[in-house]
């Protein structure tokens, strides 16, 4: 297979995703169609970063996660400000509902990690309904050491997997 | 399911009077620095049928005795006398001669699709036979665990402690990239034999646990997108979400030891507490109210206790509180973090995964939290979960870098094997004996 084989079926695959989107609410409650559910991510067009109000700017010019340090929950001064970003970014656009993923790292145990990871989720709703977000617009889940984004067993990925990611979505929650 | 029933006499030695009887004797919890070689020939076929399985039944004994530690096998290639009928006299001075000190004869018959297979122990150090010798019969489906039968037999007459070959554990199979992983419940043999997967992977579950009649599982899954627990018939596969609270995160499911209860964690705003859900009635009751992390719960084996790990102090140790709740006593005084306490059967040790200065552990320590043993280590232990016979301890080991398996280790800290998987598998859950 060449590579624009490849690009045309990615792309094919992105096109039908976007037409099939199975969720029709942002917190629908999943179950059937599983992993698509759990990720917190629905299909639609990201935007482009340059546009202030598209989810891509949200994600990479203001920052869509915060970092922790190891079994904590506490917010470093990066994270309040990154934090601060996204709140008026929320504020500014008030059709998008969130859902904050709390993760953590592998070096804990399994169900201790769901627990903090639903700690630091909630810390970080706790610091957006400071700012002014309604409490109905968010919602939190934790996927304690379940889901790292980065695989490599050494502190500079255990790093980047504790973390809370804010995850937009068109529609607000009913 | 089919049926698997002990058909001949009830074996009449009690172990206690066995101990002083019979000079073959293993104490486990002294440590074995000598395995005890023993022989197990093929089986003798006593028809057509059973000749198929003569072999393969003493493989499985051979190699469920081997994998204890406490046992050597003096292979077939070695021995000198042929055993060609199940009731000929045992010629001991020619298995003395290769050093056998016990000695299992079997045989087998098939009779359509019933297989039935007995067998007897002989010391042949003092030349005599141990206990009555037992009979099986099943479905000729169930051959393993007939070997299983007869292994924990063999292992309960020489040990004094019960067996744990004919047994299942539940555990998570593990499959695909590290960042979206899927996992599926699954259950196998002890030996890692038979899997089966009980969940087709499109939900993300962990941390299974069986029930103490074997028929039922609780685990963690993500099928409404956020963690809540189900509870699986193991017989139908059917399963259902229970013990919902609203606006919480629910995990970490334990049965009660009458299996009518479940205790687990809930995770409502930034504090995770215990509760408990009567299974018949539904009736939720909060056990923990505290504004820390409460999880991992094990209850006592008769019910009275519940040990678990709590963050209270500013890291995770391991308590221990009345059923009902109330005060907590901390148990846990080492260095570094303590997770994950499972009650032994036997009620006597708690076991428990430990983090300290980058490395995991499995250990052991009494219910009031003397004598602390560290049983492992290695990049990342967890998730201890006790054999049957409170003997042997079944745990997730993670090299760095490497995908997860199960291995075992007896309570004494020798003999560390893994559970021989051909894929990525953990968060072992280990069944009762079968009946």
């Amino acid at each position: 297979m060449n590579l624009t084989t490849k690009t045309l079926l990615l792309l094919a695959g992105l096109a039908l995703a976007a037409c099939n989107n199975p969720r029709p609410g942002l917190f629908a409650g999943g179950g059937v169609d599983g992993f698509g559910s759990e990720t917190g991510i629905t299909t639609g067009t990201l935007g482009d970063p340059n546009d202030p109000r598209s989810i891509a700017h949200f994600q990479q010019r203001i920052g869509d996660r915060v970092f922790f340090t190891d079994d904590s929950s506490e917010l470093t001064p990066e994270g309040r400000s990154t934090l601060q970003g996204q709140a008026a970014w929320l504020r500014a656009n008030p059709q998008f509902a969130v859902l904050v993923e709390g993760h953590a790292d592998e070096r804990g145990t399994r169900e201790y990690n769901v627990a903090l990871g639903a700690r630091r989720a909630d810390t970080v709703q706790r610091f957006l309904i400071a700012e002014g977000i309604a409490a109905s617009r968010l919602r939190t889940v934790s996927y304690g050491k379940e889901r790292p984004v980065e695989a490599c067993a050494e502190p500079r990925c255990w790093n980047l997997n504790r973390r809370a990611v804010t995850v937009v979505s068109g529609g607000v929650a009913g | 399911m089919t049926r698997l029933f002990t058909a001949l006499l009830a074996m009449l030695l009690s172990f206690g009077l066995a101990a002083q009887a019979q000079p073959l004797r293993l104490q486990i919890t002294e440590g074995v620095i000598e395995p005890m070689p023993f022989a197990v020939p093929a089986f003798v076929p006593e028809d057509n049928g059973g000749s198929q399985y003569a072999e393969a039944l003493s493989r499985v004994v051979a190699a469920n005795l081997t994998s204890t530690g406490l046992f050597r096998e003096v292979p077939p290639t070695a021995h000198i006398a042929r055993i060609t009928s199940f009731d000929a006299a045992v010629s001991y001075p020619d298995w003395r001669a290769v050093n056998v000190q016990a000695l299992v004869v079997g045989a087998v018959a098939a009779n359509n699709s019933t297989l039935t297979v007995k067998f007897r122990l002989f010391d042949v150090v003092s030349g005599q036979q141990m206990g009555q010798g037992l009979q099986f019969a099943g479905s000729v489906q169930d051959w393993r665990r007939m070997a299983h039968k007869v292994s924990d037999a063999v292992y309960s007459q020489i040990t004094g402690e019960g067996g744990y070959f004919d047994s299942r554990v539940v555990f998570v199979a593990e499959s695909g990239p590290r960042e979206n992983r899927t996992k599926q419940l699954a259950i196998m043999d002890q030996d890692g034999q038979n899997i089966r997967t009980l969940t087709d992977g499109r939900s993300l579950v962990i941390a299974p646990r069986v029930s103490p009649a074997g028929d039922r599982a609780v685990y963690t899954t993500y099928q409404t997108g956020s963690p809540r627990i189900a509870l699986m018939d193991l017989r139908s596969g059917q399963a259902q979400l229970v013990g919902e609270i609203p606006g919480a995160m629910t995990f970490s499911p334990r049965f009660a030891p009458d299996g009518r209860a479940l205790v687990f964690s809930a995770a409502i705003g930034s504090t995770t507490d215990l509760f408990r859900l009567d299974l018949g009635t539904g009736q939720m009751v909060r056990l923990t109210n505290s504004p820390a992390i409460d999880t991992a719960p094990s209850f006592s084996p008769d019910g009275r206790f519940l040990t678990f790990e709590s963050d209270r102090s500013g890291s995770s140790q391991i308590y221990v509180m009345p059923v009902g709740g109330g005060d907590a006593q901390r148990i846990s005084f080492g260095q570094g973090r303590y997770s994950t306490p499972v009650w032994s059967p036997r009620g006597d040790l708690i076991a428990f995964t430990k983090s300290h200065a980058g490395r995991f552990h499995i250990g052991v320590m009494r219910s009031d939290g003397s004598e602390e043993r560290l049983l492992t280590a290695s990049f990342l232990d967890e998730g201890p979960s006790w054999a049957p016979n409170g003997r042997v301890i079944m745990f997730t080991r993670e090299a760095q870098g490497g995908d997860p398996a199960l291995y075992a280790v007896d309570i004494t800290g020798r003999n560390l094997r893994r559970v021989p998987l051909a894929s990525p598998a953990s968060d072992p859950a280990w069944g009762p004996l079968l009946p």
